[in-house]
């Protein structure tokens, strides 16, 4: 059984598009990371995997019941973490925790304190108090509380802190390993290749791929921005090259080593090297390699 | 019923707000009562001058030396319009309120049905309602024992009676148009308890326009109709029951089928 299927999954708002005939399946005990720019249809996909918005044509089954006439079993085993942390202003912390519980019709009251500890989370606070990272950890906290079998998480690490990343992803890891399936959404390439096992990418609303982390992975292109210079360094495998007055940047997909020899040679003010955004990979790397959404694949 | 809890929580100021502001008037007005009983025939014969103003308000029919008269008029204005008011901001919130504030996707995500969450906000809005008419209720016998009148307690029964439907009917209706709607919508919620208003000052102003009275349910809380035959008059009631029930009924089926966008 997977935990997620999708067959023919298709969306449109009226005549603009959502999703295109999207065919997607989770294994269960998956650790699966749903990758694409924004605006590409990753929510849209989420949200008809939840019930939230109904599709124009296909299936989805969740854990092996479908969703449109087994919503609410389905959503009692997920545990989901929407993109924007949005509570009720005027509760408190542990009034949104327990409404969440209550909802469920459990009591989760011992997990949860353990939850709040672990993310450092005020539970007398006010919702209207709280930062977007502290919203995220209530968000956090309502998703894992009731122990279920499929975490949806969409773009998750967005606005909290990298000690709260790492939490967030050692928390997971862990009903990782109890069973759970873990699907998660996200347009940083970084840690879905940390963490996830198998990825799909979406693009203007199609699956563009989906398949084990190791073999998309490969991805190990780097962005080098340097100032100081207008002349870019000796190198072969440069990509998407800008200059700019005194600023050089370019994709690099090649040696380290070499990099970093090549660099030192260069009279230089100041050099970034950072993993190119998702967007710059579809756009530079991924388009060798993948049929334009427009073709059939 | 969880949502239940939830929705009166949430309610709970505003539904103190508003009951407190009108059992507050409806206080002031049965206590400055005494005191225009010695004048009340020179204003009733002042009203009965004034031709399509009285009308407008309905005062041409009212006799305003007994107490019936006078509350209908008076404090029928503040229970009438200020209930409104409060059915509709209540009704018309209910649902799009999640939306505006991004709190439907975490209750839909929950393991409830969209009836159920339908349901339950719908019996809040009543309970608030009931509530709110159990103060006003409270507040006029109270008032109506310190100033020593001797009401016709069976009309001022049924005068309570048709606006609590009233209150109940646009705040039904409100509640279907808030399945609808993906923001805030307490300026439709306003305007269509302002209408209605209107509409039934239009109805009483002209014989033309008197076929509103079955469109607005302020044409069934018309006192002078109430205390001349002793019922609410089903003729403007019934049109008022099926559109309440239209609103209800449209609720359920926009928002069982409803994008959460």
């Amino acid at each position: 059984m997977y935990a997620i299927q999708t067959e023919s999954l298709t969306k449109y708002y009226g005549k603009s598009r959502g999703i295109v005939d999207i065919h997607l399946q989770v294994e269960e005990g998956d650790f699966f990371g749903f990758i694409g720019p924004n605006g590409a249809g990753k929510s849209t996909a989420i949200r008809t995997m939840l019930g939230l918005i109904a599709p124009t044509s296909g299936k989805v089954e969740i854990l092996g019941k479908d969703i449109c006439s087994q919503k609410e079993a389905i959503l009692s085993d997920i545990g989901y973490m929407p993109s924007e942390a949005a509570f009720y202003p005027h509760l408190r912390v542990r009034e949104v925790i327990k409404l969440s519980a209550g909802l469920r019709h459990k009591d989760c009251t011992d997990e949860a304190a353990l939850l709040c500890d672990r993310l450092a989370l005020d539970r007398e606070k006010r919702i209207r108090e709280l930062s977007l990272g502290n919203r995220k950890k209530v968000s956090i906290v309502c998703a894992l509380q009731h122990k279920p079998k499929l975490f949806v998480m969409d773009e998750p690490t967005n606005g909290l802190d990298p000690l709260m990343q790492r939490e967030f992803f050692t928390l997971l890891e862990e009903r990782n390993k109890e069973g759970a399936t873990i699907f998660l959404s996200s347009h940083m390439l970084s840690e879905v290749q940390r963490h996830c096992r198998h990825a799909a990418i979406i693009r203007e609303g199609r699956l563009m791929l989906s398949d084990a982390m190791e073999n998309l992975g490969q991805t190990d292109a780097k962005r080098v921005t340097l100032r100081g210079t207008s002349t870019p360094p000796a190198l072969d495998n440069i990509r998407d090259l800008t200059i700019t007055g005194d600023t050089v940047s370019f994709l690099y997909q090649g040696d380290r080593t070499e990099l970093l020899n090549a660099l030192a040679a260069t009279p230089l003010s100041d050099v970034n090297i950072t993993d190119p955004d998702l967007e710059e990979i579809f756009m530079h790397y991924y388009d060798d390699k993948i049929p334009s959404p427009d073709t059939q694949l | 019923m969880t949502i239940f809890k939830h929705e009166l929580r949430q309610g709970w100021t505003m539904l103190f707000i508003w009951s407190g502001i009108i059992a507050f008037m409806l206080g002031i007005c049965i206590g400055i009562y005494p005191e225009m009983t010695d004048q009340m025939e020179d204003i009733s014969m002042m009203f009965a001058d004034m031709g399509g103003f009285s009308a407008a308000f309905g005062m041409d029919r009212i006799n305003f030396g007994e107490f019936t008269g006078f509350f209908s008029v008076e404090c029928g204005n503040i229970l009438g319009l200020g209930g409104a008011f409060f059915a509709a901001l209540t009704g018309i919130s209910a649902l799009a309120k999640e939306e505006r504030e991004h709190t439907a996707e975490f209750l839909l995500t929950h393991p409830v049905s969209r009836s159920a969450i339908v349901s339950q906000k719908l019996l809040a809005i009543e309970t608030q309602i009931i509530i709110l008419n159990g103060v006003s209720i409270a507040i006029t016998a109270l008032s109506v024992l310190a100033i020593k009148e001797t009401p016709d307690t069976q009309s001022l029964t049924l005068l309570f009676l048709s606006y609590f439907i009233l209150q109940t009917e646009i705040a039904a209706i409100c509640f279907g148009v808030s399945a609808f709607l993906h923001s805030s919508g307490l300026g439709i919620g306003l305007g269509i308890a302002a209408l209605f208003y209107f509409l039934n000052i239009i109805a009483n102003l002209s014989e033309n326009a008197a076929f509103l009275k079955y469109i607005t349910p302020f044409g069934y809380t018309e006192g002078a109709d109430i205390f001349a035959n002793g019922c609410i008059e089903g003729r403007y009631l019934f049109p008022g029951l099926v559109l309440g029930i239209l609103g209800i009924a449209a609720a359920f089926y926009q928002y069982g089928k409803k994008d959460i966008l």
